[in-house]
């Protein structure tokens, strides 16, 4: 059907032997006797649209997902490393209480400066008296470089292979995430990293 | 005389609600469509809250086509700063009236006998009697002709439109418009003429009787069997006529922003892309009642089945209302179906192409399907 290949001759007017062998990348726009009929390919084409919704439709109705593209924030992307870590989470004690001791050394060592945290005093804790009142990451302004993960004495912070849910109307406080958001972590659901953590060395 | 009013007026009220409704949800239809068949999800955020609750019901993005409503509503109406008040007005019910008022011809069921309905009650069945009437707004006997007089003023709207909104894509866009529906209307009229010579009337309703019959004894007599060219011509140009892709020239984003409703905004240029999706299921509607066999299901008629080889089924009357009413919507919705996937499959025609393959190669295809059906009928001694 379509053309022959032809081999294009460049700078034809100072250099007529080069030709030019690279490759072409797009198809001779000839139509040929059959393609001019119109209705036959306009049919193919129709097939070929039809097919995909018809097999759309099959994969939808049958409780599968059949599109390409994913539900944001609702879905993590298929094609999302395992190790990707787009979200924090604070860990908790057996009782439901942050691990975090309010110690500053996170929000110290961020380089954009986006953690805030304002401690708190618990007397009836006396193992751990100080404990965060406030806990809030900005996420508009997040590198997720992790440095707070590392730094943390006391494995409060971790990052996890979710994405925070930021589409949101508006920036504040909708891009900051608080103590409640940043505590609602699921171990059981993030094979990455279990929780307890498994003690270390051979026990 | 006053139950001749009461019928119409119901069916003129359900004429309209239908129309809306389907309008409304071939919106949906469209985005849904467009986005399963390119393997995405598409529209699914709009909800209904119900009140006091936290339920809220999303129905795959069904509510988007009220979303957008609220929000035609409440736009400001935006109007060019030098502009002709009347025309520019009127246009956009230019554009819209018509392509309602064609379902006033097209029948969307068959006899009815409202007498029948109230079985229980003898107050209404007796004042109702033994009358009969077609399932149809306007019974006129020129139906075809009050569908393409009808098809003429939509262009005056796109015109009206182009010319009063002082801009030159407004402009170039009407332009386009008319030349297309103009060219594209006497393509769909040729088609239409082999039809007329069949059937012998432009009575949609007589039209769609003659087509519960058979052919050869079993193959249902549907105008798409006896004019299969002219069926394909018709949706060819249909499309065009209804200014959508691979025709949507006089719209074509990327030359001329938004064509002759450029510099409509608000609820007007609502109505325009209403008429639009109305104009869809218009179509849909015309080609099932010429070509589809209108209301009726394969081998069925007024009083029930009657299959080839003589076997019968007999219906009561209700449920053949019921039935009829049922096929005619559930066949414009595939045909709609149909009409979505040829515009979200096809690239668009450059306008040299357009006007081209409407004269020089629809048109004469048109012809000789005119011609050819009228020798057959000469020969076969007038099959209707």
């Amino acid at each position: 059907m379509s053309a022959p290949q032809r081999e294009r001759r460049v700078g034809a007017g100072n250099r007529p032997n080069v030709v030019d062998r690279r490759r072409k990348y797009w198809n001779e726009p000839k139509l040929g006797w059959w393609e001019s009929f119109y209705l036959f390919e306009v049919l193919r084409g129709l097939s070929i649209t039809g097919g995909v919704f018809l097999r759309n439709m099959k994969r939808w109705m049958t409780g599968k997902k059949g599109a390409l593209t994913a539900y944001y924030p609702e879905e993590i992307r298929a094609d999302y490393a395992a190790h990707n870590r787009g979200k924090h989470v604070l860990t908790q004690r057996p009782d439901g209480r942050p691990q975090c001791v309010a110690c500053n050394l996170c929000a110290t060592v961020c380089p954009a400066r986006v953690i805030e945290i304002q401690a708190g005093f618990d007397p009836d804790d006396p193992a751990h008296p100080k404990y965060p009142e406030r806990f809030e990451i900005d996420y508009s302004r997040c590198i997720f470089c992790g440095f707070c993960v590392e730094a943390c004495p006391e494995d409060a912070i971790r990052m996890v292979r979710q994405v925070p849910g930021l589409p949101v109307p508006d920036r504040h406080p909708g891009m900051w995430l608080g103590k409640e958001e940043l505590l609602n972590w699921q171990p059981a659901r993030d094979p990455a990293k279990p929780y307890p953590p498994k003690p270390k060395g051979g026990a | 005389m006053i139950q001749d009013l009461v019928v119409h007026g119901v069916f003129i009220g359900y004429a309209v609600m239908m129309l809306m409704t389907v309008g409304l949800i071939l919106t949906w239809v469209e985005r849904k469509q467009a986005a399963i068949l390119s393997d995405r999800i598409g529209a699914n955020r709009a909800y209904l809250r119900i009140p006091f609750t936290q339920v809220k019901l999303i129905w795959w993005g069904l509510f988007h086509g009220l979303a957008d409503g609220m929000k035609m509503l409440l736009k400001e109406d935006w109007k060019p700063d030098s502009y002709d008040r009347v025309a520019y007005t009127l246009a956009p019910w230019f554009a819209f009236v018509p392509v309602m008022a064609v379902f006033a011809v097209i029948p969307f069921g068959g006899e009815l006998q409202p007498g029948t309905f109230f079985g229980w009650f003898d107050g209404p069945a007796e004042w109702f009697g033994e009358r009969s009437y077609a399932m149809q707004v306007a019974p006129l006997d020129a139906g075809l002709l009050v569908v393409f007089a009808l098809g003429g003023i939509a262009v005056i709207g796109a015109m009206l439109a182009g010319w009063s909104s002082n801009n030159k894509f407004s402009l170039l866009g009407a332009v386009r418009a008319g030349s297309q529906m103009i060219s594209y209307e006497l393509v769909i009229g040729l088609t239409v003429v082999g039809l007329i010579l069949i059937y012998g009337t432009v009575n949609l309703v007589s039209i769609v009787e003659q087509q519960s019959g058979t052919l050869f004894g079993f193959i249902p007599a549907w105008g798409i069997f006896l004019q299969p060219f002219a069926a394909i011509l018709f949706l060819v140009a249909a499309q065009a006529e209804n200014q959508r892709i691979p025709f949507d020239l006089p719209e074509a984003e990327s030359e001329l922003i938004a064509g002759y409703f450029t510099e409509y905004s608000a609820m007007k240029m609502g109505l325009f892309m209403f008429a639009e999706f109305i104009h869809i299921a218009i179509i849909a509607a015309l080609f099932t009642t010429l070509f589809l066999g209108g209301y009726n299901l394969p081998y069925m008629n007024d009083s029930g089945f009657l299959f080839p080889g003589g076997f019968e089924v007999a219906l009561p009357h209700v449920l053949v209302v019921l039935l009829q009413i049922t096929v005619f919507w559930v066949k414009v919705f595939l045909m709609c179906g149909f009409l979505i996937l040829v515009r979200w499959s096809l690239p668009r025609f450059r306008y040299d192409q357009l006007l081209r393959f409407a004269w020089r190669f629809l048109l004469p295809l048109a012809l000789v399907n005119l011609v050819v059906t009228a020798i057959a009928v000469w020969a076969l001694g007038g099959m209707g």
